[in-house]
């Protein structure tokens, strides 16, 4: 139990005394899960709703395939995108092993999937309200994947929301091929889980704190702004 | 270049094994407004949706003079759907998709809210205005894109007696603008304020087809004078 005061009372030091150490991680987590959901919506709205709004061969399938990818196993990532980029893999010419652009890339990998899939689900719903009155307007199903996105943004942001829930919490990926080398690649989860093996909790803890309330703060700023917009629409 | 008439030769639309429309022949020419008449079920929503190029008929022909590659028309439905976006952008929005280039646009919505009486409304989302107003809004956005036939599928049904009066007025100025009015309604009395000519439609079957004021003077068939005298008829 005192371990555990202790410990608290330690995290607390850390933060309020702004730690550079900690601030370090803090960033970099930011910077690399942030960049990945980015990325991660470029790709995965327009898929989803491409595959809501384009009857071809197969779509039932490929929605099936982009449902299933969301419970990709992050070490699993990890090691695919480990074994591409590695030096004698296809990409290994790049030289992005162990950087922070790698970390980028697997998170992208890991929640692309999520975002495509729940992107899918609300077009396709609005679709059903939306199809006669916008091909009665002359729109085609390329010109109505802008359209439903921009008219589904209030639920879409739920589903950034939760690719970037996945993406800040994983820690398999980042650490298998970022290798959470101090200063360069350690983020809040690869730290967290190395200061828990080392036995120091109070960092673990404090990082722990940290991960908690950047997580509450986003997803509440994002929750603020959403009922602030719609109320106008 | 011009899209009207519009003939239908022998169109049946059937689904499920059942006919829902059977052998409709007709044609659309521009002028008199014609007003699609018959009890729920007859078949007359699914005569626009045909009619527009929503659906694809099972049997029978569409034709438009010029093809349809000109897509001189546009539909108002029932319950039309508004986009998350100003009541002036939802009128942008159509103009774009006719690639209609960014200053006519801009005359052309003001025109057309000035003209459906929803200038003061321009800004508001359009999700925001009342029924009436969304209906009206329907209007001004299939008006904006000046269409040479224009599809109304019961656009007053879910409206109370001032937005209906409103509603009619906007068509009386978009028949007066030069665009062929085609209307479905089940209520006799709009039917009466609205019609030049009659298309009477009953259990997927086109039963009469002429002038307003022969066919409610003297119905040829049983079932039309018996649904003008208010009797139900299914």
């Amino acid at each position: 139990m005192s371990d555990i005061t202790q410990a608290f009372a330690a995290a607390f030091g850390l933060i309020v005394s702004r730690d550079p150490g900690l601030l370090e991680i803090v960033l970099l987590s930011l910077r690399v899960s942030l960049t990945a959901v980015t990325l991660a919506s470029l790709i995965g709205l327009p898929l989803g709703a491409a595959v809501a709004l384009f009857p071809f061969p197969g779509r039932r399938g490929v929605a099936v395939l982009l449902s299933a990818l969301m419970g990709l196993p992050p070490v699993v990532v990890g090691l695919i995108v480990y074994l591409l980029l590695s030096r004698s893999g296809p990409f290994g010419v790049l030289g992005l092993l162990f950087t922070p652009l790698a970390m980028i890339v697997a998170q992208t990998v890991l929640i692309a999937p999520i975002v495509a899939a729940l992107a899918r689900q609300v077009v396709e719903d609005l679709w059903v309200e939306y199809s006669e009155q916008l091909r009665s307007l002359g729109a085609t199903p390329g010109s109505a994947i802008w359209t439903l996105l921009w008219d589904g943004r209030f639920s879409l942001i739920t589903t950034v929301l939760a690719g970037f829930g996945r993406a800040s919490a994983e820690v398999g990926a980042v650490m298998i091929v970022g290798g959470n080398i101090d200063h360069v690649t350690r983020v809040m989860t690869t730290a967290i889980a190395l200061e828990t093996s080392k036995g120091d909790l109070p960092l673990a803890l404090g990082l722990g704190f940290i991960l908690i309330t950047l997580s509450l703060a986003i997803n509440g700023t994002a929750f603020v702004l959403r009922d602030v917009t719609r109320a106008g629409h | 270049m011009t899209t009207l008439p519009l003939q239908l030769e022998a169109v049946t639309y059937a689904a499920a094994g059942k006919r829902l429309l059977d052998g409709i022949s007709l044609t659309f020419e521009r002028g008199p407004r014609t007003v699609v008449l018959g009890p729920n079920g007859a078949g007359k929503s699914l005569l626009l949706r045909l009619c527009h190029g929503l659906l694809v008929p099972t049997a029978g022909s569409i034709r438009w003079r010029e093809g349809d590659n000109g897509r001189r028309q546009a539909m108002v439905f029932q319950r039309p759907v508004m986009l998350r976006r100003s009541a002036a952008a939802n009128i942008d929005y159509a103009l774009r998709l006719q690639r209609i280039p960014a200053d006519r646009r801009r005359a052309r919505i003001r025109e057309v809210l000035d003209d459906t009486g929803l200038r003061e409304l321009a800004h508001h989302p359009a999700r925001r205005l009342s029924v009436g107003e969304q209906q009206r809004l329907a209007l001004a956005r299939a008006w904006a894109t000046a269409p040479e036939i224009l599809f109304l599928d019961e656009p007053t049904a879910s409206l109370d007696p001032a937005a209906t009066r409103a509603v009619e007025d906007i068509i009386s100025a978009i028949d007066l603008s030069g665009t062929k009015i085609v209307m479905t309604t089940h209520d006799l009395g709009q039917a009466r304020r609205v019609a030049d000519q009659i298309i009477f439609l009953h259990q997927g079957r086109l039963l009469e087809h002429g002038p307003a004021a022969e066919f409610f003077a003297r119905p040829a068939t049983p079932e039309a004078a018996a649904f003008i005298a208010g009797k139900l008829l299914w």
